[in-house]
């Protein structure tokens, strides 16, 4: 039984382990609602050219997906994402699809965070055990 | 085949297939489970190989060594927007020993500085101060303390022995002592 559990533990692990992760953020407080399509924001893309603290200290984003209330007035007021994305330090608002790029109906997330993970992987483990209990 | 060396052979087959595999192995957007396939913009977005292929590789999440590739300057993330401010950079390290049966946590300042400020962490996450914050592994896996940037920006939890990693067998006395690291 140990056997199994561990064989379906490293078989998730070898499978994870082969493909890379971008940790995007999905932002979706509002837009499925107003029949956009979901936010996703690329850290691996924003953080090749800001520190991390040009965003989470100087543009007062808190780290929490979601957790900033951005709406579009606040990005055209030159809030969050408006401090940027206003055709100066990077292309303007106008370009609705690339920021409104997500699968519609997926819910705010880090998605394939390990928290995200861990709360999807006991399932596999859980059946194999039930299979080895037989 | 007994037990141990099942599991050493698995360990070992895991090892090579994160090395191997690993290195390079970027999803399209288009069938990377997020985005939407039918946006006609997704072909102006950049695909994150052409962008991630050229910097340090790494064996896990998005496979980028994102400190060498800041030190050796591969990359150069501004520190403001109008970028003419040098980051404040701290060269302490913090040795962690609550953390039986693994090796201690010796957090490093200095990568961390290099990415952010002091107010990234202190004092809303951490305290400054050693042992001055309750942290386990059961938050860190909840997304509190480490786990708030680790797992979901930077690499991820299942690394253990990046953070495990100070055997207190090799530890001079002193050091073992006050919990404090020099250098
Ligand atoms: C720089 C990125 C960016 C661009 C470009 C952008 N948006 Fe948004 N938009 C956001 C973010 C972030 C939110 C908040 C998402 C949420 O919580 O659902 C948002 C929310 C919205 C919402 C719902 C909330 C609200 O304010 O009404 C609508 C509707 C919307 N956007 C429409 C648009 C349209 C139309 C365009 C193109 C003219 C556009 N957006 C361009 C980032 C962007
Ligand atoms: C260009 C701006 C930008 C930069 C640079 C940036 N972030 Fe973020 N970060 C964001 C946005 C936007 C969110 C989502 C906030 C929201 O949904 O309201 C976020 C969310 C987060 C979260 C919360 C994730 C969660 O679990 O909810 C963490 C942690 C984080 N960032 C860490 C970092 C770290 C570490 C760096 C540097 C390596 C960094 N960020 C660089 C914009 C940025
Ligand atoms: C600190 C400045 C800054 C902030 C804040 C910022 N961005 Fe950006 N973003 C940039 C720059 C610079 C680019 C690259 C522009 C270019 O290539 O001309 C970019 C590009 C992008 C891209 C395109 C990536 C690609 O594949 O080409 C997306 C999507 C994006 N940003 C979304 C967002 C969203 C959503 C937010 C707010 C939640 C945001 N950004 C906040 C600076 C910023
Ligand atoms: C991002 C860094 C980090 C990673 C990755 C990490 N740990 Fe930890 N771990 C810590 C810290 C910090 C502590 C608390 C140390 C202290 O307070 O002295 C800790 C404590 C522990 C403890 C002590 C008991 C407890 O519950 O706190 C165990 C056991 C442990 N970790 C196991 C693991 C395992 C197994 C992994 C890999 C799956 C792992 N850790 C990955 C940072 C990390
Ligand atoms: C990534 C998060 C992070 C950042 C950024 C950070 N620290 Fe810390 N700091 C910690 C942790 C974790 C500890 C250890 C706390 C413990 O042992 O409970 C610590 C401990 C300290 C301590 C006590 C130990 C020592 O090193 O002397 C001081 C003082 C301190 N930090 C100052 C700073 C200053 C100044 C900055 C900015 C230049 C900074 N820190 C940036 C996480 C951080
Ligand atoms: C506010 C976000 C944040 C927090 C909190 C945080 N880290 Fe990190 N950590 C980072 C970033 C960003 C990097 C750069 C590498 C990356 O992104 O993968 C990093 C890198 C590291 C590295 C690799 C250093 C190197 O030289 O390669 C270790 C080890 C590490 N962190 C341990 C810890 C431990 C232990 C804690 C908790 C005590 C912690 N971190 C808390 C953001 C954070």
């Amino acid at each position: 039984m140990a056997m199994a559990l561990l064989a379906v533990l490293f078989a998730v692990i070898y499978i994870e382990a082969a493909r890379a992760e971008y940790g995007d953020v999905v932002i979706n407080e509002f837009s499925d609602d107003a029949g956009m399509r979901p936010v996703v924001f690329p850290h691996w893309f924003h953080r090749i050219r800001f520190r991390c603290k040009v965003c989470h200290g100087d543009l007062g984003f808190k780290f929490e997906a979601g957790g900033n209330g951005i709406n579009m007035l606040k990005i055209i007021d030159g809030e969050y994402c408006g401090a940027c994305h206003n055709g100066d330090v990077a292309w303007s608002i106008e370009n609705c699809d690339l920021c409104h790029s997500g699968t519609l109906n997926t819910p705010t997330q880090v998605h394939h965070s390990t928290v995200q993970k861990l709360v999807a992987t006991p399932e596999p483990a859980a059946e194999a055990a039930a299979e080895g209990e037989q | 085949m007994s037990p141990i060396r099942a599991i050493s052979l698995v360990i070992v087959l895991t090892v090579f297939a994160s090395a191997v595999l690993g290195a390079g192995n970027w999803q399209p957007l288009k069938n990377d489970g997020l985005h939407d396939p039918e946006n006609p913009a997704i072909e102006i977005l950049q695909e994150p190989g052409e962008a991630l292929g050229v910097l340090v590789p790494d064996s896990a999440g998005n496979k980028v060594d994102w400190v060498r590739s800041l030190q050796e300057g591969l990359i150069e993330p501004r520190p403001s927007l109008d970028g003419d401010e040098e980051p404040n950079i701290r060269d302490t390290t913090v040795l962690m020993k609550n953390t039986y049966p693994l090796f201690y946590v010796r957090f490093t300042h200095k990568p961390h500085t290099q990415w952010m400020s002091c107010e990234a962490c202190h004092d809303r996450i951490f305290v400054p101060q050693v042992d001055a914050n309750p942290i386990n592994m059961g938050k860190i896996l909840e997304g509190e303390y480490c786990g708030l940037c680790h797992g979901a920006v930077s690499f991820p939890l299942t690394e253990c022995n990046r953070c495990h990693n100070t055997n207190p067998a090799t530890l001079g006395r002193e050091e073992a002592a006050t919990g404090e690291g020099t250098q």
